[in-house]
């Protein structure tokens, strides 16, 4: 391991842990490095979100961000592989706890989730935990499916990357 | 059936502790079987034998149909590994995206360093 890179240091990556509690919630973890109103604060403010909720790798695009993170607030997000086919996702705030606990409701369809991120920090880092309750098992299983098929094309990608780089695929 | 992917693991790892079950789960790999045919193979009573794939079924590792009077038992790894490679794309999903607010987090950081101390205690 390369240690030593004082002008550049490579902070640890922390691992993220996706479980599922029951057939109906979903439970995502993380660990920032860094405060609880810095990591609080890029989840509220839509300039900051903008910058982290399509990652490249989703080959999407977020078309617009509104966020009124006030209780009853709504938000909206318009993501799009390009602006012809825009997908809405909205909801309503219905808890926001400046640094420690934000509540939203999806509202798109009747199987949207109500969502709970809690941010708690120690020693200057923010452990998060976002919670997912869905209305039924299926909406879950329906929601689980969608992200996964929006990460698929990543995985073709790298697929074709490994066999460019002549690694075989031993199936 | 309420159970998160680790207690299925559990599940199955329970299931595997015993000998029959794992000669069950061999069994049904080469083709499906009846509790009758496994029963009569293992030499067991059809009682004995439906609890040995009442544990397997549990955990998710066999399921089983009934069609007239017989139920038929089928390996039901696929569903296992299903839902586990259902988790992780989740988790992949999140995974880039928080490495995405990683690079946020760092600047937020950076700028409270140089503009912020003042104003906060």
């Amino acid at each position: 391991m390369d240690a030593r890179r004082e002008s550049e240091p490579t902070p640890m990556k922390n691992r993220t842990t996706v479980e599922r509690k029951s057939e109906r919630e979903l439970v995502v973890t993380r660990t920032f490095n860094g405060p609880a109103r810095i990591v609080f604060e890029a989840w509220t403010k839509p300039e900051l979100i903008k910058r982290w909720w399509v990652p490249k790798s989703m080959d999407m695009s977020l078309l617009s961000c509104e966020m009124d993170v006030r209780v009853g607030g709504k938000y909206r997000f318009v993501f799009g592989h390009d602006a012809s086919k825009p997908m809405a996702f909205f909801g309503r705030y219905i808890e926001v706890t400046p640094y420690s606990r934000l509540v939203w409701t999806n509202e798109e369809s009747d199987d949207g989730a109500v969502t709970t991120v809690t941010f708690e920090e120690q020693d200057g880092k923010t452990l998060l935990a976002m919670h997912e309750l869905y209305p039924s098992k299926e909406a879950l299983d329906a929601a689980g499916t969608g992200a996964a098929d929006a990460t698929v094309e990543t995985f073709a990608q790298l697929d074709e990357l490994l066999v460019t780089l002549g690694a075989s695929v031993g199936r | 059936m309420v159970q998160s992917v680790k207690t299925r693991f559990d599940a199955s790892f329970a299931a595997l502790s015993d000998a029959t079950r794992r000669g069950v789960l061999e069994q049904l790999g080469r083709a499906d079987a009846s509790i009758t045919d496994l029963a009569e193979k293992f030499h067991m009573t059809l009682t004995g034998m439906k609890k040995h794939v009442g544990v397997l079924e549990q955990a998710g590792l066999v399921t089983t149909e009934k069609v007239g009077r017989v139920r038929t038992c089928k390996l039901g790894l696929h569903r296992l590994e299903e839902e586990t490679a259902w988790i992780e794309r989740y988790r992949q999903l999140w995974d880039a995206r928080f490495e995405e607010l990683d690079k946020v987090v760092e600047e937020l950081k950076r700028k409270e360093k140089v503009h912020g101390r003042k104003k906060r205690k």
